[in-house]
């Protein structure tokens, strides 16, 4: 069972949670042009690497907000937890 | 080579089976290969033995981190079916349902290939008409398919809840009669044993640290037992491709995730067909010693850990306890876990890279095992030509730049969800 810090109401289990993947993944910046090999980064590619890794969760059956988890994704150890519009560190 | 046959089994019963030839050797890595593998599992074995058997390519390396036979191949549910609506699924997986049928004789090795049928669940009217569906799909591309109503799912499989009051009623299945099982652990030794036996070396913990690429061609590798020199390099690492692919700066459509799957207690059998819950992802066989081999959901983050977490599991097994309720009396055996190169559209990756002479072959999300056999025949068919196959030609890496996704299931990116 993990345990997430919620920044919102504290330490819950993640029953109450919903994942969302990759927090580092930025939108293109829709003012300026945009390749395709940009959107293929947004929409498909991913790191997903062994070790350390910044995901979205949502505490859905909770305050349904979304966070930042900073977690490994080996040892499933988590390190960290931000507000969603906190930049990671 | 050894042959295995009844008379082998008497001659050696008389010196107490201790005069056995090894099923394959344990080499020193040799400083060049015309190919190198990379991964000893089922895919990476099935690829070293066509490109020997189908294209006479035998100056072949197979470089296992661990030990073959270790990773996925040793560690799913080993439900084998072609029952996909997309031509390009179908026509893949109908290819290695002949192979399937003809691999016992053609390793010499029993892989207990057992054609027992699968049948999906429908829980709706919306259900049967998207089974109607995919099963006519399936008939014009040549594979067995079966719409059950009720009463037939009833028949055959008596022990599933058909009560009324039910959440998730039966409203029928697709069958696909010739799906079914085969002993995962025979099909990795048996396609070890006869590519070694054809001069394949199988080179197990050796640990690839990194690759040597010049002008945009690959020249080799360099390993935790030295550098080796490959004309070609093919990747097979399933949950590590994404390890590799950051050690070659590429970045895939690829998220390595956790699938867990578990076996109960055995017991007499009661279930003769692979049967899947169609209201959530929940899959059960019988294994020939009795055990109740299950699975379902992905845990649902990414992880590299090949072990689960309970949550999970207790939610895959309502689902199971809700289908056949007689599975909350059975004791729990064993759970287990592996990571799956799950990509973005659920279906496979076997294509050339933009690396003149390294090939990848990943991606393969819940369905690795039954693909063993054609994936590893058309990857070998692709890095021998250094062109696809038209069975592997929709397997592109592009398709995700271009559009032609094979989103099999209409899940989209989030590889999580199923």
């Amino acid at each position: 069972m993990l345990y997430i810090n919620c920044p919102h109401c504290g330490l819950r289990s993640q029953n109450e949670f919903s994942y969302g993947g990759d927090a580092t993944v930025k939108r293109p910046d829709l003012n300026k042009e945009i390749s395709d090999q940009d959107w293929d980064n947004f929409v498909y590619n991913r790191k997903s690497l062994r070790g350390k890794h910044w995901e979205l969760w949502q505490h859905i059956s909770g305050c349904r907000q979304w966070i930042k988890v900073e977690r490994d994704t080996s040892t499933h150890e988590i390190f960290n937890t931000l507000k969603a519009n906190e930049e990671t560190i | 080579m050894q042959k295995y046959s009844i008379f082998s089994l008497i001659k050696n019963a008389f010196s107490n089976h201790k005069k056995w030839d090894l099923a394959w050797k344990d080499p020193t890595p040799k400083k060049e290969y015309d190919v190198v593998i990379i991964g000893g599992g089922g895919h990476g074995l099935a690829t070293a033995y066509y490109l020997a058997k189908e294209h006479n390519i035998t100056n072949v390396a197979i470089i296992e981190k661990g030990w073959i036979g270790g990773g996925n191949v040793g560690r799913n549910t080993t439900i084998i079916r072609s029952n996909y609506m997309y031509d390009d699924n179908a026509l893949f997986s109908e290819f290695g349902m002949d192979l399937w049928r003809k691999m016992s004789q053609d390793l010499n090795y029993n892989v207990m290939f057992s054609p027992r049928g699968i049948i999906n669940l429908a829980h709706s009217d919306a259900q049967m008409n998207i089974y109607a569906r995919r099963g006519n799909s399936m008939r014009l591309n040549g594979i067995d398919a079966e719409l059950l109503n009720r009463e037939q799912v009833r028949e055959i499989i008596p022990m599933v809840d058909f009560s009324e009051n039910v959440r998730f009623p039966i409203f029928g299945g697709l069958m696909q009669p010739s799906a079914g099982t085969a002993r995962h652990d025979a099909v990795a030794w048996g396609y070890a044993r006869q590519a070694d036996s054809m001069g394949v070396d199988i080179i197990q913990n050796c640990e690839v640290n990194g690759f040597d690429i010049t002008a945009g061609k690959i020249n080799g590798l360099r390993t935790s037992r030295g550098n080796i020199k490959a004309k070609k390099i093919g990747l097979c690492v399933a949950g590590s491709t994404n390890i590799l692919a950051e050690k070659l700066n590429m970045t895939l459509p690829i998220e390595t995730h956790l699938l867990q799957a578990c076996v109960s207690e055995p017991v007499k059998p009661i279930l003769d067909k692979v049967v899947t819950f169609g209201a959530g992802h929940f899959y059960i066989s019988q294994s020939d010693k009795g055990e109740m081999v299950m699975g379902g959901d992905l845990d649902g983050y990414n992880s590299y850990a090949q072990r689960g977490n309970l949550p999970t599991l207790q939610h895959v097994l309502t689902e199971g306890i809700a289908m056949m309720p007689f599975l909350s009396k059975l004791k729990m055996l064993r759970t287990w876990g592996g990571i799956m190169d799950m990509s973005m559209d659920g279906s496979p990756i076997i294509d050339k890279t933009h690396i003149e002479g390294l090939y990848l072959n990943c991606g393969w999300c819940y369905g690795g095992f039954k693909a063993t056999p054609a994936s590893g025949w058309t990857f070998a068919h692709t890095i021998a030509q250094d062109r696809v196959h038209e069975l592997n030609a929709g397997y592109s890496l592009n398709r995700f730049s271009t559009g032609h996704l094979l989103d099999e299931k209409g899940l989209g990116t989030k590889t999580w969800i199923s």
